[in-house]
């Protein structure tokens, strides 16, 4: 059992659901991505999500993709954000998972990459660019670390092949509310509360939905037919802010912004 | 190794380079393009439709031209152009666009994304768009908006819609996301027209394949108007189209060598060419796994190229199959080659080339005088030069 395997299953004890929380790694400094981290960790995340900037990210919105380019531009290397999580993990009681590209895991090499990410703490990882049809080599060596390879199911994802990513997705399933990119959406999609019933019931692993996710009555909308909530566009825009204002100002706006989304998640 | 010419696999490999790595969101799309091409493929009406679309509308066969003063004035082999010039709009990009337009009318989908990067691709699916009333949108980078300022006019001109691209280093690489982000959104009602034998399977496959006419053709020119097949032939690769289709049908011949010209920039070091088969390294960028110019962590580096079209990090998957096969030879010429070459084709011909097929003759031209008057360099002349002009003028700090 992977530390999101943990989570999941104490949160299925007491009838909880998990917030998962996304931060790009390194925007504007792995200094503030660290502070950020604990604040998230303090306010209410059950698993966080970790970005790690890629220079061509395709699944990504203006605020994200910004966001990378800014942490690319100030040069942060893979080795300094695994350097900081083997430094802040200890200090977290939510587990980490990667979100990282396919170009950059297959650069470091599939095994390489999986050892040096757990070494320094890390929990597991999303590769949103990687198929189940190209997945196999890097689940096999997930399996056996026992680190998690959460795979993503979408609206355009038949059912057949929806219950086979189901079955591949180690830790929880990652299911994209959206047919399209990241970023805060004023409506979600009238279906999502029956896709989602649906997926749950052929998944052996929890069901997270994220993308478009930004306000807590969406959180108190979605927590009845979801194992978790993931939200990152909403808390990478106000990170963001620390361009522009005091760095104890956004740390706790991000705070109670965090805590705000996980109270509408208890309270659903 | 030996090279097999029944490339891709079902997943869209060629030996170990291709695939598919993109978002989940795309696969139904994919999947149904590869559906679609496939009964295509065996439709023979489709064969039909497309065939006379181009022979009148592009106006194939395209010309296999004796270069004779631009041979004797190099002193050596015999050079002789592809002239995809001569297509209709300009260049070879229009034969995969009408096999893709037809393809999205066949999907009953109605609006079609593109990139571009020269606006060769751009313009050729501007047109195609045109003549089937769909509506077209075009991704592409601000710094090609202005060195290919006539290009942009073109598209406009065309019906097309053209969305400056500012991210990144705004070419082609990111106009290339950009329409990947556009059809994440869109992709149950549109079509993406890739323009180069880029991108996740099946779109290396298809755009090889439409582009294919131009080997076939080269291949009975030649023995048409030699009685033989040529030595050498000769392409510019920046994502690798025409060369891909130049090469293809030629692949099964060994006696016949191929030569693949990367964009060789100002110099060797990082960032100053574009050239990942010569100085890049196997990794994963737009959705297939081929050479690539990154850096340790596997980030796409900054490439340069005077040819907006070749100014690119990546290569076709199929490109680097033949490499590592060893099938083809890649090679790459300088910016300052393939100005050179420019001036001597349009002087001794009278033909002015685009940018991108100058690196190719400017190979030939450095090959030619090596090789015995009997001997035969054809060059696939992939577009005409006059997009051009305007950025050669800049470049010579002359007014236009």
């Amino acid at each position: 059992m992977s530390a999101v395997d943990e989570v999941f299953a104490a949160l299925k004890r007491r009838g909880g659901r998990a917030l998962v929380p996304f931060i790009t790694a390194g925007d504007p400094d792995l200094e503030f991505t660290a502070q950020v981290l604990q604040v998230l960790d303090r306010s209410g995340a059950s698993v966080i999500e970790l970005g790690v900037p890629y220079s061509d990210p395709i699944a990504d919105g203006p605020v994200i993709q910004s966001s990378y380019t800014r942490a690319l531009q100030r040069g942060v290397k893979l080795a300094q954000i695994l350097d900081l999580l083997r430094h802040i993990q200890p200090k977290l009681s939510a587990p980490v998972v990667l979100m990282v590209s396919y170009a950059i895991v297959y650069r470091r090499g599939l095994e390489e990459f999986v050892h040096q990410a757990q070494a320094a703490g890390a929990a597991g990882a999303i590769v949103p660019d990687l198929l189940i049809e190209e997945s196999e080599p890097l689940r096999r060596i997930c399996t056996q670390a026992d680190f998690s390879l959460v795979q993503l199911v979408t609206p355009t994802t038949a059912a057949d092949r929806a219950l086979r990513i189901a079955q591949a997705s180690m830790g929880f399933l990652y299911y994209v509310s959206v047919t399209g990119i990241t970023g805060e959406r004023d409506q979600l999609p009238q279906q999502l509360r029956e896709q989602l019933g649906r997926l749950r019931q052929l998944s052996p692993v929890p069901v997270c939905v994220g993308f478009g996710i930004s306000r807590p009555e969406q959180v108190r909308q979605l927590a009845p037919v979801a194992d978790g909530v993931i939200v990152g566009s909403a808390i990478v825009r106000r990170v963001a802010q620390v361009q522009q204002r005091p760095a104890e100002e956004v740390l706790q706006e991000v705070g109670g912004f965090v805590k705000s989304l996980a109270e509408a998640l208890q309270g659903s | 190794m030996q090279v097999q010419v029944d490339v891709p696999d079902a997943r869209g490999r060629f030996g170990p380079f291709g695939g598919r790595f993109v978002p989940e969101t795309l696969t139904f799309a994919l999947d149904q393009l590869a559906q679609e091409y496939a009964k295509a493929k065996a439709d023979p009406e489709f064969q039909k439709e497309l065939e006379e679309l181009l022979r009148h509308y592009v106006g194939r066969p395209s010309p296999l031209y004796h270069a004779q003063r631009l041979s004797r004035q190099l002193g050596g082999a015999q050079i002789w152009l592809k002239r995809e010039d001569l297509n209709h709009t300009g260049a070879h990009k229009i034969n995969n666009t009408l096999g893709q337009a037809l393809l999205t009318v066949r999907m009953g989908k109605r609006r079609v994304i593109a990139e571009t990067g020269a606006g060769q691709h751009g313009v050729a699916t501007a047109t195609a768009c045109a003549r089937f009333g769909l509506e077209c949108v075009i991704y592409m980078g601000e710094e090609d908006m202005r060195r290919q300022r006539p290009n942009v006019f073109n598209m406009q001109l065309l019906g097309a819609e053209v969305r400056p691209v500012k991210s990144g280093s705004r070419t082609l690489r990111d106009a290339i996301n950009e329409a990947l982000r556009d059809w994440m959104s869109s992709v149950e009602t549109t079509h993406y027209i890739l323009g180069s034998v880029v991108g996740p399977h099946p779109f290396p496959m298809i755009v090889r394949d439409f582009q294919s006419v131009i080997g076939r053709e080269t291949i009975r020119q030649c023995q048409e108007q030699l009685g033989r097949l040529p030595d050498v032939v000769v392409a510019c690769v920046g994502g690798g189209s025409n060369a891909a289709g130049m090469f293809y049908p030629l692949i099964p011949h060994p006696q016949v060598r191929l030569i693949g010209v990367e964009a060789g920039g100002r110099g060797t070091a990082p960032g100053e060419h574009a050239a990942p088969l010569s100085f890049g390294s196997p990794g994963v960028l737009h959705g297939s796994y081929s050479y690539v110019m990154q850096d340790e962590d596997g980030q796409t580096c900054p490439v340069h190229s005077v040819s907006a079209g070749l100014d690119y990090p990546g290569v076709g998957p199929e490109h680097s199959y033949w490499k590592q096969t060893g099938r083809v030879h890649y090679t790459h010429c300088s910016d300052q080659e393939a100005l050179e070459a420019f001036d001597l084709l349009a002087r001794t011909e009278g033909i002015l080339p685009a940018l991108e097929s100058a690196h190719a003759l400017a190979q030939a031209a450095k090959l030619a005088p090596t090789l015995s008057p009997k001997e035969v360099i054809v060059v696939c002349l992939s577009g005409r030069g006059d997009k051009d002009a305007h950025e050669v003028a800049r470049l010579r700090g002359q007014q236009w």
